[in-house]
């Protein structure tokens, strides 16, 4: 029961802090500074690692696909399950789970750190909202650089799988008909429908764990402890609303 | 509450406002069943500096949030110039500035940024005139050579000055100190005791200060309330603490080196010897 209550509390912080910081959304063109900052932190920083890590998904598929479609006959189809794999499902829920993991852990410390150290307490003094000034910017930056993500995650997962399809012996397909095969399956709509489930799963992470960083009580080991949880509920909502949205979106 | 006598002078411009008073009726506060505030009630009135002395743990701290509007009482109620100092309406209409005991600088902003925030965000003036308000409050508090630095640069006392210095930029009615001295050398506070001191003289804010420094308090204070397990048990001028005959208060107000546990009075033993 007592599990029960702390959940129901949560998202009702959560439903607060969401429905405040929109009540901001006009000082949103006067904080371009604050939002550009966090859009070079959410999406030029975590670049990187997206594309890396988009690169071997993209070739584990292709030889996991190669090695099962072999016995059919059906390697050319190779593309086109690396190409709907990538774009409607795991580009947006891989993406998500690092920017959960990278970004959503830094909010958290951040705003949990502000919190423990009296830095909210003193905005609060200022008559400064923390929901202006520390959510809206992030909500809005995650908001902007997430379909920026998923693009090049999508990309370069797609150039992985055909790197695999070309040079690993057993698979053996050209790029052409690889990327043929691509084209031929994987439609606008399931890119599109890719991004709105990435666009959901980012904002999801970065409200949760501003939430959590801001209702951090205690000294600074608790900022650990926000930090944990802040990861953990992010995962966890992912994998919920990934069923969800996906069911939404088919 | 307030008085036509009483007004604040602008720091910056001048220009005088309103001194804010503090009414605390009757106000308790427990935290998980624990009481921490019992039954406190007292009065700051416009203009004056309103010490609030005790032992470490008597809730001096917490009774200064509550004024500050950043916790709500369990019981009673406390207004700042009649208003509720919760609600964002009272910020708006109050300045009450609260110089944390440590600080609470913005840790990712220089020096200048920190107190440039409150301007900016109120759209106070443009860049130039902000410029000018954040310089005028460093030198005042005489940290103008630290205004491209970060706060993890400063010592603490600089710490200290540029809090109250970002205080100042608010150009506030109500002035809430916690511990303004703590952590300090003698020399640091002094110097912190005179620049509150200054600032009420100068301008006239209605300060109240949270603090263990009998120093301060004894010298500064217009009026002060030592507070006891949650429990406000005198108030008066300094005059009349250091004449009260109320062993808590004779103990407090001076303590005597038998309080102490014998292992320290062994060192102190060896040390004269």
């Amino acid at each position: 029961m007592n599990q029960i209550t702390k959940i129901l509390e949560g998202v009702g912080s959560v439903v607060q802090l969401l429905t405040r910081s929109l009540s901001y959304a006009g000082s949103l063109p006067r904080q371009w500074a604050r939002f550009v900052e966090q859009c070079y932190m959410i999406g030029y920083t975590t670049l990187p690692i997206v594309a890396i890590l988009s690169f071997f998904i993209g070739t584990v598929l292709a030889l996991e696909a190669g090695y099962a479609m072999q016995d059919f006959g059906a390697k050319e189809f190779i593309g086109s399950l690396v190409g709907l794999s990538m774009a409607r499902e795991l580009g947006p829920m891989m993406t998500a789970v690092l920017l959960a993991g990278r970004v959503g852990s830094a909010i958290t410390a951040e705003l949990a750190s502000m919190t423990v150290y009296q830095e909210i307490d003193a905005l609060t003094t200022m008559n400064i909202p923390a929901a202006k000034i520390l959510v809206l910017p992030r909500l809005a930056a995650v908001l902007v650089m997430m379909p920026v993500l998923i693009i090049i995650a999508n990309i370069v997962g797609w150039f992985g799988g055909s790197v695999v399809a070309r040079y690993v012996s057993y698979v053996g397909i050209g790029p052409e008909a690889y990327f043929a095969a691509l084209r031929h399956f994987t439609k606008f709509k399931d890119v599109m429908n890719g991004m709105e489930k990435a666009e959901v799963f980012g904002f999801v992470v970065v409200l949760v764990c501003c939430d959590i960083g801001l209702n951090t009580k205690g000294g600074p080991r608790e900022i650990g402890a926000s930090v944990t949880r802040g990861v953990v509920v992010s995962l966890i909502l992912i994998l919920v609303l990934d069923y969800f949205v996906t069911k939404i979106l088919l | 509450m307030e008085t036509s006598c009483s007004k604040t002078r602008n720091p910056f411009t001048g220009a005088e406002a309103n001194a804010v008073g503090v009414k605390v009726d009757d106000v308790s506060k427990t935290y998980d069943g624990h009481p921490v505030l019992e039954n406190v009630s007292f009065e700051v009135t416009p203009g004056e500096i309103f010490v609030l002395m005790g032992p470490s743990g008597s809730g001096k701290s917490v009774l200064l949030r509550h004024i500050a509007g950043l916790e709500p009482p369990t019981s009673g109620t406390i207004t700042v110039s009649g208003l509720d100092p919760t609600l964002e309406s009272t910020r708006e209409s109050v300045r009450v500035a609260l110089v944390f005991q440590a600080g609470a600088l913005f840790n990712s902003l220089s020096v200048y940024d920190n107190l440039a925030l409150y301007p900016r965000e109120h759209r106070s003036g443009d860049e130039k005139a902000i410029k000018q308000k954040v310089m005028h409050a460093l030198q005042i508090l005489s940290v103008e050579d630290a205004a491209q630095k970060f706060p993890s640069e400063l010592s603490g006392g600089m710490k200290k000055r540029v809090s109250i210095a970002r205080a100042l930029v608010m150009e506030p009615q109500l002035l809430l100190y916690d511990e303004p001295t703590s952590e300090l050398d003698p020399v640091m506070s002094a110097t912190i005791t005179e620049i509150i001191a200054t600032l009420k003289q100068e301008y006239s804010v209605t300060s109240l200060v949270v603090t263990h420094d009998r120093a301060l308090a004894l010298t500064i204070s217009n009026r002060v309330g030592i507070l006891m397990d949650g429990k406000l048990i005198t108030l008066g001028t300094p005059g009349d603490l250091t004449k009260s005959n109320d062993p808590r208060i004779v103990d407090f107000l001076n303590p005597k080196i038998d309080v102490l546990h014998p292992r320290f009075k062994k060192l102190e033993t060896q040390a004269t010897t």
